[in-house]
């Protein structure tokens, strides 16, 4: 089959290479129809996710039909058409019987690697460095699913492709970042970061009740998007002075909730940025932590902080007396997916949101380096790529 | 400090025998480790030393240290980090277990950093300055972090390899995760470098172990303790080539969250079976127990090992990035 495997920094190829095989009982075969690219795949991109190995094939957002199961798959068959959650979750143990399915204890094989470097191991994910359990992932021709009874949400009506896709990552990343913010009547919630993440942020916050939400970019077609799909009112990091003006807006005392959905590869402005940037090339630090500072800095006392921006390492300059002292509240992590699929696709099927809205470009697998290229660089107005094998 | 895998009764008069694991054997007799160890130790002195150095520097001269890093309104505070730097360094050079004071460099560091930062965001014309001696002291970050990355590791390094202990915690009762181990031909499902254990009746059973390159290793063992749902232990038997005991325990984790698991291994091996051992231990022995239990997890809560061993990628060699750094 074709997959998009990656080379090195900044180097994806399409290649042939075997078809994937039943490894674990649990396991099904999906032949993909529809695969994404999302902002966590930069991270990999830029070379800053340790533990990738040449030729890996990558991608986490994707779905297709069932065209082989293992012997102790039950609740699927040979012909479903499933979106496949990102995390891999045994469905068993005692963080996917809370629901907590991202932090499943039995779905990384290397959990003792990333035991070593995070004190304790998250789930795996697919194609997403061998800390996080070295699957191969799904911009390819077919995939092999771990615990195939527990993950895939079957789609039975007549939905397309595109807008059900994203209930496999984006769509639960956004609406989870906005329901830790714990919406009540009337709040102002901020978010930095009008990516594909953002917008499903904005649009959850907005199904969750806030008045109002604050869109902070500086890329003029995802701020446009944010204000005219999600009625967002927008801030351009490179025009004002982003903690000013949502001073501003708030009468000084800030935003309830802030969501920082940008993560470890912030932009930002002058010797602060000069500084991180150094930092992280030095290997000093491994995130750049730009849009977080400024998150905690803005949001208001009491308030919370709500993180689906991927960081992997360590971070310097944390305003943490800033958060300690102003009881804030941090909420943070892989997203869930599992727990959301279902009632999220409720709210596709009643009509209240359609979330391919955020797809810009259409391409085929084998132009994914070229998908990632633009993506990266925000170019053509890129925001949303979507691939077809 | 070398660890030797003396536990078998018989070794004693044939000398110590060679050690394996990680630290392997080089030619001047000294180990890997205890080279290693003197890298660090070297390290460590001299960071240590830098420290008491900057320190005074900052103390005694902390005008001449702020126009020299151009944060020249910045005395007071420069004074209050010498205090700092003297201190860590005094910690260091005189703490033998130094790893807590090492990364107190660090910590020391991102304070450096983080005001150099704010002096950069407000002075404009000594900005170079500061980027210079941001780089100085980010330079020395790199050191303190790679001592107390070794440091750390150094500490692991530690773990002896004839008691190789792990724990874990399995949501099932504290029977069915004995029922199951009981069963000892169930073993191999998760002791990866097992083949069989075939159970011969009256408590003793035979083990045949596999180390990469198709060596095999075998054993007979028998039972000397077996409690019904609470702890199982077991040892070869006299004259096998190799020499183990191992033993396990189920304790019923607080607030009905099912099974602590705590098992305790060694092995010894003399004359041939020895390189094979070695080989079978791999570089991480006090990891092999514990990638084990997380296995017997796996297999007692989901029913099986997930692997990923035969799965595609776009690479000629089958050999994984983990291969690498795991054997
Ligand atoms: N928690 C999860 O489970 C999860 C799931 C998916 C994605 N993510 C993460 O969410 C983040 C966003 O993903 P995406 O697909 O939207 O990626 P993206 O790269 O398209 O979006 C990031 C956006 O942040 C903007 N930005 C950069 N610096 C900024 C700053 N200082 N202030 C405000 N905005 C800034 C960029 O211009 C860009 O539009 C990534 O870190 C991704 O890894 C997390
Ligand atoms: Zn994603
Ligand atoms: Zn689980």
């Amino acid at each position: 089959m074709k997959a998009n495997c990656w080379q090195s920094k900044k180097k994806m190829s399409v290649e042939t290479v075997p078809d994937p095989k039943i490894l674990n009982s649990q396991d099904a075969i999906v032949k993909i129809t529809t695969t994404a690219i999302c902002g966590s795949d930069l991270h990999l991109y830029n070379g800053f996710v340790p533990s990738m190995q040449q030729g890996d094939i990558v991608g986490h957002e994707f779905m297709g039909e069932v065209v082989e199961t293992g012997k102790s798959v039950s609740k699927l068959k040979v012909g479903d058409r499933v979106v496949v959650p990102f995390p891999i979750s045994c469905g068993k143990c005692f963080f996917c019987e809370k629901q907590m399915y991202s932090l499943c204890e039995n779905s990384n094989p290397n959990a003792w690697l990333a035991e070593k470097m995070w004190g304790h191991s998250p789930a795996g994910i697919f194609g997403y460095s061998h800390l996080l359990g070295g699957f191969a992932g799904g911009q390819a021709e077919y995939a092999r699913v771990p615990f195939a009874d527990v993950g895939p949400l079957k789609i039975e009506n007549g939905f397309t492709d595109e807008q059900v896709l994203f209930l496999s990552d984006i769509y639960p990343t956004g609406y989870m970042a906005a329901e830790a913010c714990d919406i009540k009547p009337g709040d102002t919630i901020a978010v930095w970061g009008c990516g594909p993440v953002g917008q499903f942020a904005i649009k959850s916050a907005f199904l969750l009740g806030a008045e109002r939400v604050i869109a902070i970019d500086k890329i003029p077609e995802r701020l446009r998007m944010a204000r005219e799909l999600s009625g967002a009112i927008t801030l351009n990091f490179d025009e004002v002075d982003v903690l000013e003006s949502l001073k501003e807006l708030t009468g000084g005392r800030g935003p309830d909730a802030c969501i920082d959905a940008v993560g470890m590869e912030a932009y930002g402005h002058g010797p602060v940025y000069a500084y991180d940037r150094a930092k992280q090339a030095m290997m000093l630090e491994t995130d750049r932590p730009i849009a977080l500072r400024e998150a905690i800095l803005a949001c208001r006392n009491g308030g919370v902080v709500s993180i689906a921006g991927v960081y992997g390492g360590f971070v310097d300059k944390m305003p943490f007396g800033s958060l300690m002292n102003r009881s804030l509240t941090i909420k943070t992590g892989q997203t869930h997916v599992h727990r959301y699929m279902k009632p999220l696709l409720d709210r596709v099927e009643r009509g209240e949101i359609d979330p391919s809205f955020v797809i810009t470009h259409r391409l085929k697998l084998e132009d994914a380096p070229h998908g990632y290229d633009m993506f990266n660089n925000k170019e053509n107005e890129c925001i949303k790529v979507v691939l077809k094998p | 400090m070398a660890t030797q895998w003396e536990t078998h009764p018989g070794a004693r008069t044939m000398g110590p025998l060679p050690v394996v694991g990680r630290s392997t054997l080089t030619a001047n007799g000294k180990t890997n480790r205890q080279a290693n160890t003197a890298t660090t130790d070297l390290l460590i002195n001299s960071l240590g030393w830098f420290s008491i150095g900057l320190g005074l520097a900052e103390v005694l001269a902390p005008r001449k240290v702020a126009k020299i890093t151009g944060a020249r309104k910045h005395t007071g505070l420069i004074r209050a980090f010498g205090v700092r730097e003297i201190i860590s360094g005094v910690g260091i050079l005189t703490n033998r277990r130094a790893a807590g004071w090492v990364w107190s460099r660090v910590g020391g560091d991102m304070l450096d950093l983080a005001s150099l930062g704010a002096a950069m965001t407000r002075s404009g014309r000594n900005r170079s300055k500061t980027l210079l001696s941001a780089a100085a002291v980010a330079g020395v970050t790199v050191l303190d972090i790679r001592a107390a990355q070794q440091v750390s590791a150094q500490k692991e390094e530690h773990d002896a390899l004839d008691r190789l202990e792990a724990s874990v915690i399995v949501n099932q009762s504290p029977e069915e995760c004995y029922t199951f181990w009981r069963h000892l031909e169930n073993l191999p499902r998760f002791m990866s470098y097992l083949e069989s254990v075939r159970d011969m009746g009256n408590g003793r059973s035979h083990w045949v172990a596999l180390a990469p390159g198709n060596l095999k290793l075998e054993w007979d063992a028998e039972i000397t303790e077996d409690k019904p749902g609470q702890t199982i232990a077991w040892r070869s038997l006299q004259g096998s080539e190799v020499t183990t005991t191992g033993s396990v325990e189920f304790q019923k984790a607080a607030g009905n969250r099912g099974t602590i698991v705590r098992v305790q291994m060694s092995f010894a091996a003399r004359g041939q079976a020895l390189a094979r051992l070695a080989k079978l231990a791999g570089k991480h022995p006090e990891q092999m127990v514990y990638k084990d239990l997380r296995r017997f997890k796996q297999v007692m809560e989901t029913g099986e090992v997930i692997t990923t061993e035969g799965q595609p990628a776009g690479r000629t060699s089958g050999a994984t990035w983990l291969d690498s750094i795991a054997r």
